[in-house]
């Protein structure tokens, strides 16, 4: 019957699984790696215009293409994955930081005034159409990297609250949580030796998927202007000086275009890939 | 039943107090002098203080806020600094723009995401399940505005069977207006309909190893009869709740796809307002969207709660 296959993935959906961790570890590996080789090398400055050089297609010279000032693709896109990366990494930062104490002090205070006052601040946010109050604050404030970097990590913090906050809850009601009660230790040290080490898994599991919104979020940002700022290279940015070119120079939208969706894709199958990786019933299952 | 719609509408007016105070703030504090930052740097120090008169900016903060909502709640916004307009006439002549593009992309997510996750959870782990999910993994992952792009590359500069960018306007007939919403509203579609075939999929797998399925199952229906006649209805709730929630996302995705078409709506309005810096008419649009997406959120668990009795009873 096919309902028996319903509780245990199939060997299929396993390889399929593990497939895709794979595929988005690599993924990721490689744009980590451009990003982190642009600080000492790139083929050419990325910033350097060179007006005979414009809107050249990909070549051995130019490996995809130069945009219309002449700048090398690849040495822009290398420079901007520094730039997406760090964005979105320091905003998941940001969330892990202020969203996972928040959530675990509520969880510690179930029912209380606090609990409530803290879950519906996250509502609030949760409420916000997010890119607008990004729009909003980078407008106010002025565009740039960090403000792109606050806009986006605001976003993070409930994430992290309401998702580190649901896992505490049920760890409190665990034997081990009531013996650590019971012997005097009070909930903030409980919640740091106990409960954190034990959200740990979901924390990356979540931190991953954060990061992959992180870049399409920045990359939606530079897009309208208020990202990073020139001559700083950007992917969105790239994304932006394609729009009015894309029909006599089609690459320059389709290399940032793809480098976002790859990036993106990546993370994401490595975020799933480490979920099933990580759940206890699953990988008994496996072995 | 009633005890939760006035618990509901009391967490939705806190939400908007909140909210109001909130974009108060930003817009108005923070950045020190509005007049000054609207003005410029190098603005006329009697510029400054007319405008500062004209926006009520020498009253108290609070009263200034008072004045603000009461102002909002008569459906007056202030006037516009840029535009010298009613802001109110600058939105009502957006918004029949943007909103009739958020509901068409809302539909169209709709009607790719339910086949597709139907047909991916009755084919469980066969290759046209493992192939949907696949696809849908790539549409999370594309940027719509950027598949805006390749829509206009393909369909408009290579194909020309849409224009790339504006709008004709209601005026011009039905259809003529449908079809310059009709890119833009893909392009926002996508990401949302590969998201809504996920929910759909794993909702309805859920519902299938549901006891009242085995029971169906059991009187002898087959597998498709107990998935068309039992397990789809059950499977519907979560898959309402993110359509609720899509709504707030296609809304203030539109911002964008709308500069990418050059549509004259809400987002590209703010986006005037921001370059122009005309936070009044910044800070309207925002209070409203936020308004459309608390107020939605609230429909939506209204719904919910017609739908499924036991989330009247206690815990949210």
């Amino acid at each position: 019957m096919s309902e028996q296959t319903i509780s245990q993935p199939s060997t299929l959906q396993l390889i399929l699984r593990s497939n895709g961790f794979l595929i988005g570890a690599g993924l990721t590996a490689i744009f980590v790696l451009a990003a982190l080789v642009s600080f000492i090398w790139t083929p050419y400055d990325a910033t350097q215009i060179s007006i005979s050089d414009k809107l050249k297609t990909p070549s051995a010279a130019h490996w995809l293409g130069t945009d219309h000032f002449g700048r090398d693709m690849l040495s822009m896109i290398m420079v901007g994955a520094r730039v997406s990366m760090a964005v979105a990494f320091v905003a998941v930062g940001v969330g892990i930081l202020a969203g996972v104490p928040l959530g675990l002090y509520a969880a510690s205070k179930r029912g209380g005034l606090i609990d409530e006052i803290i879950m519906r601040g996250n509502d609030l946010i949760f409420a916000f159409p997010s890119l607008l109050l990004a729009i909003m604050i980078t407008a106010v404030f002025g565009p740039g990297a960090v403000n792109a970097i606050i806009a986006i990590g605001i976003f993070n913090i409930p994430v992290f609250a309401r998702l580190s906050r649901g896992a505490a809850l049920s760890l409190w009601q665990r034997e081990y949580i009531m013996a650590a009660q019971v012997c005097g230790k009070s909930k903030a040290l409980i919640s740091l030796e106990h409960i954190l080490p034990n959200i740990t898994n979901l924390l990356i599991v979540q931190g991953t998927i954060q990061f992959s919104l992180g870049i399409l979020a920045e990359a939606g940002l530079a897009y309208v202007g208020l990202g990073a700022q020139p001559p700083l290279p950007s992917w969105g940015r790239m994304l932006n000086d394609a729009q009015t070119l894309i029909s006599i120079a089609p690459h320059l939208a389709l290399v940032p275009g793809l480098t976002i969706v790859l990036t993106v894709l990546g993370l994401n199958l490595m975020g799933d890939g480490l979920r099933d990786l990580l759940d206890p019933k699953l990988r008994r299952v496996k072995s | 039943m009633l005890r939760y719609i006035s618990k509901r509408l009391v967490s939705l007016s806190a939400s908007l107090i909140v909210a109001s105070i909130l974009i108060f703030i930003v817009i108005e504090i923070i950045p020190g002098d509005p007049a000054a930052f609207m003005l410029g740097i190098n603005a006329d120090p009697d510029a400054v203080e007319a405008l500062r008169e004209q926006l009520g900016l020498n009253a108290s903060l609070t009263s200034r806020y008072f004045t603000w909502v009461t102002g909002l709640l008569q459906g007056e916004f202030g006037i516009s600094y840029t535009y010298r307009v009613p802001v109110s006439e600058l939105i009502s002549d957006r918004i029949v723009i943007s909103l009739p593009l958020t509901f068409y992309a809302l539909v169209l997510s709709t009607l790719i995401a339910f086949p597709a996750g139907i047909y991916a959870a009755s084919k469980r782990n066969s290759l046209g399940d493992v192939s949907v999910m696949g696809l849908t993994q790539l549409g999370v992952a594309i940027p719509n505005f950027w598949f805006a792009m390749l829509l206009v590359l393909v369909f408009s500069i290579n194909l020309r069977w849409f224009s790339a960018g504006g709008f004709p306007g209601w005026d011009q007939g039905f259809f003529p207006a449908m079809k310059a919403l009709t890119l833009p509203a893909i392009a926002l579609a996508l990401p949302q309909a590969s998201i809504l075939a996920r929910v759909m999929r794993s909702s309805l797998l859920d519902t299938l190893s549901e006891d009242y399925i085995r029971t169906a199952r059991a009187k002898g229906l087959n597998r498709r009869q107990a998935l068309w006649r039992h397990a789809l209805r059950n499977a519907l709730i979560p898959v309402l709740t993110i359509i609720g929630l899509q709504f707030s996302f296609l809304l203030a995705g539109g911002i964008i796809i709308e500069n990418v078409f050059y549509l004259p709506g809400l987002g590209r309005l703010v986006f005037q307002g921001i370059t122009q810096r005309d936070l009044i008419v910044v800070r309207s649009v925002v209070i409203l969207l936020v308004f459309a997406v608390i107020a939605v959120t609230f429909l939506v668990d209204i719904a919910y709660a017609i739908a499924d009795p036991r989330l009247r009873e206690g815990s949210r």
